[in-house]
Order: structure tokens, then C-alpha cells, then sequence
């Protein structure tokens, strides 16, 4: 055994030879010899993260003491040793403590004193405190995840029903004292979802009628009743799409804004200010924001109304070729005013939905900015997803009425 | 103490009409503990930003390594970002990433260690910011701020790198924690040889820690010993250095 140990650091250091031959002069080495029950370890070249994987090929240079190898003592030189980092004195590390688990004393010689300290450094660390993760079988794990999912969203429901009561109790304070609604602020979120939204509100209804329309004249053309294409835009436009559309167009561009500015005023702690200085968030904050909403959603979608049937009439100039005046005397014909009320009708429910839900995700941002990015999406999903669901509510509730 | 490190010539640093610094020289010798002060608005921050190149400077030349740093190519400009570490103020650690794999960015980027030391030269980190192992596995939302600077304080590490750069180490630590950074800025210079360049507002860090203070006073910079500068004559140097906090700070750093 002796002699192999001995052989083993000889071989080593003819491949030494070799490696310093082809330039790589600093790359980590370990030469080992043995004399009688003590073993010699000389450490030279660079032990630092560049020569990584040179250090890696070496953990096995070192030759396991066996027992009965009778190696009682080993010392590390570190005289020869040229640049030392927390790698290199980490992998020093831990090959000592390899040596000194087989049983060996093991000294450190012609040591600089800042390698010391940097050997010191590591030579604490508890090595394996590796964090067990449990291993979940899979089907466990989605009845798991379903099972949260359900209890998150049926807290979700609780909470946000909680939340429309405090607003309904609020509101009705305000019923009777209104000198305390906070009219310049209304009058800054009309101005910011209402104003600003006409261009994109428009074109898109714009578009909306076109589509409608277009798809509506080639599929009657086939039955010669082409006319009946203007049936189709009044009464879809007017009963669903106009007020759906705009609804959603106004949930991504306001009910988003609602989240993101009221999460950012928790982030800074300004909602935590006016609690303090006594101001009721609900009053200050969401009242303002769900009664502008209120006002300018049913107007935007009068007015995509009128531009999505602007845009009907257009193509049917185009593609059925009815003039402007024929398609305005058959609309008033075959769609009355009814149509235009039921749509109009829902439109405050869908305002009061998307600002109440945009309020309430803004308000659970909690302390750092990534949750509000995470709640602003929240508000869009659900404020759509709530505005479909209600949209549904309403038809059924119009046919069992006979609207 | 022997060559400067990093050494800035005739730095000017504009933000439209504002000029921040003008003629600014400073040099950083290698193994100091160099601090930055300056009132604010002064442009610690942005000195420290131009000088790891965030910010470009206006006018003026920033040596790093003795290498000019505009005549850098990428691939130098890259080798000089792996000697170097940066704590930013809150930490900057990546919100995605737990402290271990936060760690092991840098660590992939500029070496190719085997899995297993990865995980290794994490967990070497994390203990030597002082940090429990347990921390290791944790998302930074998770850890409190005192311990989120040491986590950014071992990601700035885990190259050991030859200088870092601090930004207001200390500032929201309770001063127990606070003594305890400082204490552990020492050891690590120490163990492994550091340069660093610690921007702060903290009397007592600048006065038991930094070997030379740079003060950040008329767009320019004035080096010195804290006892040196201690007897300038300049009104802001002069409040700074001999204002009630300071007295409080210097007084007890004697003692000690």
C-alpha cells in the first residue's frame, strides 16, 4: 500500500511534467509522497473558480487512506501554493475532512496567513444541511392543488362579498349626507376612463360592426336575404356585443389602472397614511372610482353603439350595396328602442363590477411591487370573467321576461 | 496599500443643465476600506454607478485594474464585471430565484463548476454572510432586510471578487444588526483580501471600518483619513465631521 501511495504521487507528477508543458503553468496540482506513516501533500498552482475544473479532475488524486495503510499524519504544504479562493480553499476543505474522517491528524505547513484565514472561513460550515423537499405522489398532489384552488376561491368570494357590503354601507352614508362625495376626484376618474377611452373604445366597436356585418351578408346572401343583415347588427350590437365589448375594453384599460394605482399607494403606505389621519379608504379611495365608472361606461357604450353600427352601415354600402338612407329606415323598422335600453341597462351593473374589483385587488397588494403586477392581472381576469357571468345572468333573465 | 485600483481622472458627470461632479480625481488603493460620503444630491451613488458602468460619465477617464476603462473590449470589459461585486441597496437579489440560486447566477455566468460544487460554494457563501443554512432554500420575499443584505452581500461575494461596492450597507438595520454587517465587512476583508467602497451615511461604520473617507463636497472629491479631515476647513466637512451624531460616533470608536 505504501508503495502505491508513493507510486501513485510519482505518477502524478510526471503528468505534472506534461500538463506544464503545454502552458497551462498555473493549473492546480497536489504532488504526494509518503514517508514511513506520514503522508506529504504539496499543493502548488492556482486554486481559485477559473481552475474549476481542474479541481473537480483532482478529488481524485488524493489517495483514500485505507485502514491499516498506516498513515497517521498528514501535512499539507502550502508553501508552493499560488492563488488561493473560497473554491479552492473549499475543495481543500473538504478533502481534509475525507482525511481526517479515515482517521488521520492532518497539519498545515508553510501556511501564508491570509490562506489561513480564508481556510478558516469555510472550514465552519456545516457541509450537508441539504433541505429534504417530501416527495408527493402526483395524483396527491393535483387533488391537492384542486382542493386549495377551491378554498382560495371560495375565500375570494367571501371576501369580495364582504367588500360590496362595506361599499353598499358606504354608499348609502353618502345617500344622505352627498355633500361628502368627493366630486374632484369623480371628476378626474370620468375624465381618465370615459374621455380618454373614446379612441380606442371607438375604433374598436367600429371594427366590431364591420366584422358583424360582414360575416352577417355572406352567410344570408345565401337565402336572397341579405336585407336581414341589418336585423342582425341592430339587435346584436345594441342588446350584446356593444355593451360586452366596451365592458371589457374599460376592465383591461380602467379596471387595471384601479388596481395598479391603489396597490402602488399601499405599497408606499399611503393607504396606511389615511387610515391613520382617519379618512375611510372606501370613501376616499373606491366610492369616487366605481361612481365615475358608473357615469362614463353606459356612455361609452351609447356611443360605441353608434359608431359599431356606423361601421355596419359601411360595409353594407360597400359589400350589399344599400345606401345609407335604406339601412337608417330599416333599422328604425325592424329594431325599436327597447333594444338599445336592454343593453344600456346592464352597463352600470358591469361599471360597478369591474371598479369594485379593481379596487379590491388594489387594496390586497401586499408590500412589495411584484404583487402588484400580480394583482393588477387578477383584476382584468376577474372582472371579465364577472362581467360575462352577469351578461348571462341578464339574458336569462330577459327571455323568462320576454324582452 | 501599495497601487490604486481604481483610479478616476477629471470625472464630470451631467444630468441635462445640472453638473453633478467637474475635475472629480479620486483614487481606490487596493486592501482599503475606502468610504464615500457626501450630503444628498451630491452623487454618491452615481459615482459608484459610473464607476461600474451604469451610468457613463460625461467627461473624464475611470482606470480600472490599470486599464483604461473606455478602451476596454467586451470581452476585458467582461473580466473586469467578474472582479468586482455590487450590493445594491435593498439587496437587488431576484425576486424569482431563492438566496442559493440567487448566489449561483454569477457563479454560472463566469465559471463552469459541476453541479454538485454549485450547491456547495452557495451554502460556503450563505455561512460566510453569516446567514443560517436554512436561508439557502429561501425566496427573498421571505427573508427580512437585514437579512436580505447579507444574501445580496454573498451574491456580491460568490466570484470573490476583488473589490465590492456597497450602497448604504447598513441604512434600515437596527444597530445590532448593523454592527453585526460591519463586523462581518471586517472579517471578510480579512479572509479574503477585499477592496471595498462603501457608500454610507452610518458615523459609526465610517469610523470603525473605513481607512480613508472620501467626502463628496463642491463637485469634487477630498480624500482622507478620518482624524485628517476631521480638521479641514470647509463648512460642510466641518458639520459632518463635528455635528453632535458624529461627535456621539467618533467618541465611542475610540473608546472601543
Amino acid at each position: 500500500m505504501t508503495a502505491a501511495v508513493a507510486g501513485r504521487g510519482a505518477r502524478r507528477g510526471e503528468a505534472n511534467v506534461s500538463a506544464d508543458a503545454a502552458g497551462a503553468a498555473n493549473r492546480p496540482q497536489i504532488a504526494a509522497s509518503r514517508v514511513e506513516n506520514r503522508l506529504e501533500l504539496a499543493l502548488s498552482g492556482d486554486w481559485t473558480l477559473e481552475m474549476a475544473d481542474a479541481l473537480d479532475a483532482l478529488r481524485g488524486t488524493v489517495p483514500d487512506l485505507e485502514a491499516g495503510s498506516g498513515v497517521e499524519t498528514v501535512s499539507v504544504d502550502l508553501g508552493p501554493l499560488g492563488r488561493l479562493d473560497t473554491t479552492g480553499a473549499w475543495i481543500i476543505k473538504r478533502k481534509v475532512d475525507e482525511l481526517t474522517a479515515s482517521g488521520a491528524r492532518v497539519s498545515f505547513a508553510n501556511a501564508p496567513r491570509d490562506s489561513l484565514e480564508l481556510l478558516k472561513s469555510v472550514a465552519f460550515c456545516a457541509p450537508d444541511t441539504e433541505v429534504e423537499r417530501a416527495r408527493v405522489p402526483l395524483a396527491i398532489e393535483i387533488a391537492e392543488r384542486t382542493g386549495q384552488a377551491t378554498l382560495r376561491f371560495l375565500a375570494e368570494v367571501t371576501q369580495l362579498t364582504g367588500f360590496f357590503g362595506l361599499i353598499v354601507k358606504r354608499l348609502w352614508l353618502l345617500a344622505r349626507r352627498p355633500s361628502r362625495l368627493r366630486l374632484t376626484s369623480i371628476q378626474f376618474h370620468i375624465e381618465a376612463t370615459g374621455l380618454n377611452a373614446i379612441p380606442i373604445v371607438a375604433l374598436l366597436s367600429f371594427l366590431v360592426g364591420i366584422v358583424i356585418a360582414y360575416q352577417g351578408a355572406l352567410q344570408l346572401r345565401q337565402f336572397g336575404a341579405d336585407i336581414y343583415t341589418i336585423d342582425l347588427l341592430g339587435f346584436s350590437i345594441l342588446r350584446e356585443l356593444g355593451p360586452l365589448v366596451t365592458a371589457i375594453i374599460v376592465a383591461g384599460r380602467s379596471g387595471s389602472a384601479f388596481a395598479a394605482q391603489i396597490g402602488t399607494m399601499k405599497v408606499n403606505e399611503e393607504v396606511d397614511a389615511m387610515r391613520t389621519m382617519g379618512l375611510d379608504v372606501i370613501e376616499y379611495l373606491v366610492i369616487p372610482r366605481i361612481v365615475a365608472l358608473m357615469i362614463t361606461l353606459p356612455l361609452l357604450v351609447f356611443m360605441a353603439n353608434l359608431v359599431a353600427i356606423l361601421g355596419g352601415a359601411f360595409v353594407s354600402r360597400v359589400a350589399l350595396d344599400i345606401d345609407f338612407g335604406t339601412f337608417l329606415l330599416r333599422l328604425r323598422d325592424s329594431v325599436d328602442t327597447v333594444q338599445l335600453f336592454v343593453g344600456l341597462v346592464k352597463t352600470p351593473v358591469f361599471a360597478f363590477v369591474i371598479a369594485m374589483v379593481g379596487c379590491y385587488e388594489g387594496l390586497k397588494v401586499g408590500g412589495s411591487a411584484q404583487s402588484v403586477g400580480e394583482k393588477t392581472t387578477n383584476a382584468v381576469v376577474e372582472s371579465i370573467f364577472l362581467v360575462i357571468v352577469i351578461d348571462a345572468g341578464f339574458s336569462i333573465l330577459f327571455a323568462f321576461l320576454g324582452i | 496599500m501599495a497601487r490604486p485600483i481604481i483610479s478616476i481622472r477629471g470625472l464630470r458627470t451631467q444630468f441635462g443643465p445640472q453638473v453633478i461632479h467637474d475635475g472629480l480625481d479620486l483614487d481606490v488603493m487596493e486592501g482599503e476600506i475606502l468610504g464615500v460620503v457626501g450630503g444628498s444630491g451630491t452623487g454618491k451613488s452615481v459615482l459608484v454607478r459610473e464607476i461600474i458602468g451604469l451610468i457613463e460619465p460625461a467627461a473624464g477617464r475611470i482606470s480600472l485594474f490599470g486599464r483604461d476603462s473606455a478602451d476596454m473590449s467586451e470581452s476585458e470589459w467582461r473580466a473586469v464585471q467578474s472582479r468586482w461585486g455590487v450590493l445594491f441597496q435593498d439587496g437587488a437579489l431576484f425576486s424569482a430565484l431563492s438566496v442559493a440560486e440567487n448566489i449561483q447566477v454569477p457563479l454560472k455566468t463566469f465559471s463552469d463548476l459541476s453541479e454538485d460544487l454549485l450547491d456547495d460554494m452557495a451554502r460556503v457563501k450563505v455561512h460566510m454572510v453569516g446567514l443560517a443554512p436554512e436561508a439557502a432554500t429561501k425566496l427573498p420575499s421571505e427573508l427580512s432586510g437585514g437579512m436580505r443584505k447579507r444574501a445580496g452581500l454573498a451574491r456580491a461575494l460568490a466570484l470573490d471578487p476583488d473589490i465590492v461596492f456597497l450602497d448604504e450597507p447598513t441604512a434600515g438595520l437596527d444597530p445590532i444588526g448593523a454592527n453585526a454587517f460591519d463586523d462581518l465587512i471586517l472579517n471578510l476583508r480579512a479572509a479574503l483580501g477585499l477592496t471595498v467602497v462603501m457608500v454610507t451615511h452610518d458615523l459609526d461604520s465610517l469610523a470603525r471600518l473605513c481607512d480613508r473617507i472620501a467626502v463628496l463636497v463642491d463637485r469634487r472629491v477630498i480624500v482622507d483619513t478620518l482624524d485628517n479631515l476631521m480638521k479641514i476647513d470647509h463648512p460642510w466637512i466641518q458639520e459632518y465631521f463635528h455635528g453632535p451624531r458624529a461627535r456621539a460616533a467618533f467618541s465611542t470608536a475610540e473608546t472601543v
